[in-house]
């Protein structure tokens, strides 16, 4: 099957780096001028773009599509969620830890059976082995919670260090949108950053190697299944991550972010971008948070209108928002230059 | 004694009902290399026309109940003879991604499309399975409805058989599913073959649907569920193998029964599990061509 063309080599150069400072600068001020509700979507949408980061390091660099990556993001909330039930923690770096740690255990489970396969059975698998992890918390109530889900307290971030110098202690409102925003800022920014590196370092290349000819790259003595393997870790790290930081937000974790469906979003978010660039799903995960909760508030069908753009999306923009806006940008260049 | 007795007819009433559901999905990915997730929807479409016209003709015999079903499967397969040729086929030089992505995004349209044209709440019509009573086997009495379901399910699957193997349109879909290409170079008119594979998919789960509707309802969410062991069925059995789809359907239908019983809480997990344990053995299913 022909593939398009793949991720252009996109060199960090002066202008694309100022362009993230500017990006970042804006990031920065925003809580100061926007309203809190607007503030905590922002938020959402860079816990989420987190997500799909590390989902993309599988779909758009190693040419797997894991229908399962439900099963991180709840192993990160549900690893916070635990913690506090069971051990009295109540420090955000204790649940990020436990949150990617929890994550590499299931990821070094489930990708030693979902790495043997590629394409339709790897998402299958994925998927499969995801709703494994559903119906125990689903089922385990007393541990869990069941389908109420279990609640998480307002966390302590940096040991509570910088609950002293921002906004009242014990006003979560004020929490969420100042401390807490800056603190997934940080934690989005330094994951980018990590990102950026994994993909650009020796290791990224074999993926995209892999990607797009798996038996070349079997010839050139890249390990294929063994790289497959690391992408499936890492990527699950990047999700679970994300996962932790999504609880402290919403407040509690229940199943629902377990379900596949919820792995159909991530998948969503994604596509919405462009899997084939960098950037995309950052993008994709922000302008699906905003679809997302404009649907849900305009209207109760709001699976509807989410199919409707899934479906107009694969049919008329298979690039996402990125890819769209680049070939646009191409060609007003091209008609300003002639 | 008895309890054996309707353990075992509960677990070939499961079998039938997830067969009816698991042969669409497994003859749509072996002939045309899709994996329908909207699938679990259609046989939800087969509960919810067939419960809405049961509801209708409330005051004819409930023998017309027997139309009411075939109707609700009619409409199933309507739906997938309007779905591939619009929103599959434009898809099929793509890669698989975008093929998975547009049945996700018509799983949630038809979803909400249920909701928006049935209401929130469960409809239901069982004049039939009320007027069939129960019967006594072995000692243990038992709903006669459901024997029946067990009977359509195992025509069902006869029917299927005979059909992929024996008839004209059979050889013409089992060459398309080897080597498209090639059956097109042939002279088979393979839209012909994908449409009509897609619509008999569709119409088996439509038929699904709506004969277990007089004993659950048609509900919303049914669809999804019903997709997950479908999923479960055909990775046992081998995707695009109708026997995998039967023996699948036989595992996963006596596992369900006897989990209900003794391991309810890890059921779904178990059947997972096995799920895991047949693809690690053998990668393409118990059926499955490698």
């Amino acid at each position: 099957m022909s593939r398009p063309p793949v991720l252009a080599e996109r060199p960090l150069t002066v202008r694309r780096l100022a362009g993230a400072g500017a990006i970042l600068l804006v990031l920065i001020v925003l809580p100061a001028v926007l309203p809190v509700f607007q503030t905590l979507q922002v938020s959402y949408g860079l816990i989420f773009a987190i997500a799909a980061l590390g989902f993309n390091l599988l779909l758009g660099y190693t040419g797997l599509l894991s229908f399962g990556h439900s099963a991180f993001f709840g192993t990160g909330a549900y690893a916070a969620a635990l913690l506090v039930k069971y051990a009295g923690v109540n420090s955000m770096e204790a649940f990020l830890l436990a949150g990617v740690l929890g994550s590499l255990v299931v990821g070094a489970v489930f990708g030693a059976v979902c790495v043997r396969y590629t394409r339709i059975f790897f998402g299958i698998l994925a998927l499969a082995l995801s709703q494994v992890l559903w119906s125990l918390a689903f089922k385990f109530f007393w541990v869990t919670g069941g389908t109420d889900g279990l609640r998480l307290p307002t966390p302590t971030l940096l040991g509570g260090a910088i609950a002293a110098t921002l906004g009242a202690a014990g006003d979560k409102t004020a929490f969420l949108a100042y401390r807490y925003y800056y603190y997934v800022l940080v934690v989005f920014v330094i994951a980018t950053a990590v990102m950026w590196v994994i993909v650009h370092s020796p290791f990224g290349k074999a993926l995209q190697a892999i990607r797009d000819n798996e038996v070349r790259a079997e010839f050139v003595g890249v390990q294929v299944r063994r790289y497959r393997y690391r992408a499936f870790l890492i990527s699950g790290a990047f999700t679970g991550l994300a996962g932790t930081l999504w609880v402290p937000l919403n407040g509690l974790t229940t199943p629902d972010i377990l379900y596949w469906p919820f792995s159909g979003k991530i998948v969503f978010m994604a596509v919405l971008g462009g899997f084939r660039t960098f950037s995309g799903p950052i993008i994709g995960a922000f302008a699906f948070n905003y679809l997302e909760t404009f649907a849900v508030g305009a209207t109760v069908y709001w699976q509807l209108v989410l199919g409707v753009s899934l479906v107009a999306l694969v049919l008329a923009m298979p690039t996402g928002l990125v890819g769209t806006a680049s070939v646009l940008i191409e060609k007003l260049r091209r008609t300003s230059g002639s | 004694m008895d309890t054996l007795v309707i353990q075992i007819l509960n677990s070939l009433f499961y079998a039938s009902i997830l067969f009816l559901i698991a042969c669409g999905l497994t003859l749509v990915y072996g002939v045309m290399r899709i994996i329908n997730m909207a699938h679990g929807n259609i046989y939800a479409v087969g509960a919810y026309v067939a419960a809405w016209v049961g509801i209708q003709l409330a005051q004819l015999p409930a023998a017309a109940g027997f139309v009411v079903l075939l109707v609700g499967a009619a409409a199933a397969g309507l739906v997938g003879a309007l779905l591939e040729p619009t929103l599959l086929r434009p898809l099929y030089k793509r890669p698989e991604e975008y093929q998975l992505l547009i049945t996700f995004g018509l799983l949630l349209i038809l979803e909400d499309g249920l909701r928006l044209v049935w209401g929130p709440h469960p409809l239901t019509a069982s004049a039939l399975s009320d007027l069939m009573g129960s019967l006594t086997i072995l000692g243990a009495t038992y709903p006669t409805y459901n024997i029946f379901v067990i009977l359509v399910g195992g025509l069902a699957a006869a029917a299927l058989w005979a059909f992929v193997y024996r008839t004209r349109f059979g050889v013409m879909l089992r060459a398309t599913s080897q080597d498209m290409r090639m059956a097109a170079a042939l002279g088979i008119n393979v839209k012909r073959v994908y449409v009509q594979s897609f619509t008999i998919g569709c119409f088996m789960a439509g038929l699904g649907g709506a004969v277990v509707m007089p004993i659950s309802g048609a509900v919303l969410g049914m669809g999804v569920e019903a997709l997950i062991l479908a999923f479960v069925v055909v990775v046992i059995g081998g995707l695009g193998s109708l026997e995998g789809a039967l023996v699948g359907a036989l595992i996963v239908g006596a596992v369900r029964t006897i989990g209900i019983t003794y391991f309810a809480e890890i059921e779904l997990a178990v059947l997972y599990l096995i799920a895991a344990i047949v693809l690690f053995i053998r990668p393409a299913g118990l059926f499955g061509r490698a």
